[in-house]
């Protein structure tokens, strides 16, 4: 149980540090981005120990929900089947990445504990393996956009690359998410729960099966909500010929005071998390 | 040159998750003087109080005590695990921590991937975990059964296994809790000349342990901690007495 510690190992409580300690835990994490890697990985080979077809069971199962519930509420709804099932395949997978992002993001540290407790790793490891674990999950369901297109023959057009942005912008979220959630969830065993309802409200609140048209005026408020935001970045290159400018304006914003919130309890907390987990 | 130093070290536990109230009372009612309640009241374990000590190159110090009295706990701050809540301290030289042989071990997967999963937490290059998975597979003797799935190997295996990898190392500063004496006495005998080599290669070892033979045999100096405080500080003779009458001594000290 060797650490490649440095030579020197110097704390005085007096004097914590505590923005250079967690720099160097961010540096020493992202630096052994290949062990987060490998973690991630064996996660998801035994989540579908013994299975035949593995993750691609999600795959399965998104791919059922979205011809389900593409045929009935493109009825309800009265839209046009072809031009409403790519948003909702779009829509459903994109929702399904992030919301499983968040919920396992609460897990992130005190799943960890047998390791945290007993190893001198940067806690960054642990988030950055939750990170990878989901981004590895989705990129099993997310081709089947590409199905979807090509069954309905609709294409988006250059503005699709916008796409890769978006997707870099989810991981920064993702990143900030795990250290943010994972910290608290340590310490308060009762937010795990709640951030659950949460997510279960906000698939409701946002568009993600509906379109945000139906709101009508309200529509123009929808930016005030970060997850639309999110699932703006990824869906609006796709289907709607690029989001719009306030949506991306909102999810940067909402990004850089993620980001400012998750560090400054980084910085802060760092050194607890291994007596709360 | 590698030293550890501490001044006015300490670590205090939050017990945050037993909030229940009457658990709490009942908990503060037999106030070990041990367990508080700190400013914002939540429940204290003081784990470590205000140590002050300094191991230099070639000590070989022992932490004696009963249970709960803060080895395991002192070694985990010594290997930076936690962070102490006030003092000071100073390790200078590499690591090399066996405190929990099984930690981050994976039982899904096999021998020789967990070999390489543990070459990866210390940070290893590919070079050195190629090194470290021949030596671990030789030294385990686990054969075929390095391809099969942790899950499926005896206790005994396992331990052979997390023994290998564990061992395979060689830090500057040793820390060793007692899991590894518990082994079955067979692969003992074989571990062993490993365990001496390690012990003597080291700088400086620091093991928590019961066993006083173990003590006399490795160690020139013995911390003795009561409550997460030092006792009794000093050389083996000092502190457990002369070497035939262990028992008497142990009274005493």
């Amino acid at each position: 149980m060797q650490q490649a510690v440095l030579p020197i190992y110097r704390i005085d409580a007096n004097r914590p540090d505590r923005t250079g300690r967690a720099m160097a835990d961010l540096r020493a994490g992202f630096a052994s981005w290949r062990l987060a890697w490998t973690l991630a990985r064996l996660d998801l080979r035994n989540r579908y120990r013994g299975s035949v077809i593995g993750p691609f069971w999600v795959t399965l199962s998104t791919a059922a929900l979205v011809a389900g519930m593409g045929l009935l509420y493109a009825q309800l709804f009265r839209l046009d089947i072809a031009n409403y099932l790519p948003y909702l395949a779009t829509s459903l997978i994109v929702w399904n990445a992030l919301s499983a992002m968040v919920s396992e993001a609460t897990t992130c540290l005190s799943n960890a504990e047998g390791v945290i407790r007993q190893l001198r790793l940067p806690l960054t490891t642990h988030a950055l393996r939750c990170v990878f674990r989901n981004a590895l999950n989705a990129a099993h369901s997310l081709p089947l956009i590409l199905v979807v297109f090509a069954l309905m023959g609709q294409w988006p057009g250059a503005e699709a690359l916008l796409v890769i942005p978006g997707l870099v912008v989810l991981a920064v979220n993702a990143l900030s998410v795990s250290l943010f959630l994972g910290m608290i969830c340590a310490r308060f065993r009762d937010i795990g729960p709640i951030v659950a309802n949460a997510m279960q409200l906000a698939f409701f609140m946002t568009p993600v099966i509906w379109k945000p048209e139906l709101l009508g005026e309200g529509a123009k408020w929808l930016p005030l909500n970060p997850f639309y935001t999110m699932l703006e970045m990824v869906r609006g290159p796709l289907v709607e010929g690029g989001g719009t400018l306030m949506t991306w304006v909102a999810a940067l914003l909402y990004t850089g005071a993620l980001g400012g919130i998750a560090l400054a309890f980084f910085v802060r907390f760092r050194s607890r998390v291994a007596f709360w987990v | 040159m590698a030293t550890i130093s501490a001044r006015g070290l300490s670590i205090a536990f939050p017990l945050y998750h037993l909030a229940a109230r009457s658990l709490k009372k009942r908990l503060l009612a037999k106030a070990a003087i041990r367990v508080k309640t700190d400013e914002s009241n939540r429940v204290v374990v003081s784990a470590l109080h205000d140590l002050s000590f300094e191991i230099r190159r070639g000590e070989r110090v022992a932490l004696v005590g009963t249970n709960g009295a803060g080895k395991t706990t002192l070694l985990r701050t010594l290997a930076g695990i936690y962070e102490p809540v006030a003092g000071e301290l100073m390790v200078e030289g590499e690591i090399g921590s066996l405190i929990d042989p099984a930690a981050g071990m994976d039982s899904d997967s096999t021998g020789r991937e967990n070999i390489r999963l543990r070459g990866l937490y210390r940070g290893m290059n590919d070079e050195e975990i190629a090194a470290l998975e021949q030596d671990a597979a030789a030294f385990s003797g686990l054969g075929e059964f390095l391809d099969v799935p942790t899950r499926g190997y005896s206790a005994g295996m396992q331990v052979r296994l997390a023994f290998a990898m564990a061992t395979a190392i060689t830090p500057q500063i040793l820390l060793m809790d007692e899991w590894f004496l518990a082994g079955d006495a067979d692969f003992m005998t074989k571990a062993e000349e490993r365990l001496a080599r390690l012990v003597t290669g080291a700088d400086i070892l620091v093991i928590a342990t019961h066993d006083m033979g173990v003590v006399r045999r490795w160690c020139t100096r013995v911390i003795k901690l009561e409550a997460g405080r030092i006792v009794a500080d000093g050389t083996v003779e000092e502190v457990l007495g002369p070497a035939h009458a262990p028992e008497a001594a142990e009274e005493q000290a």
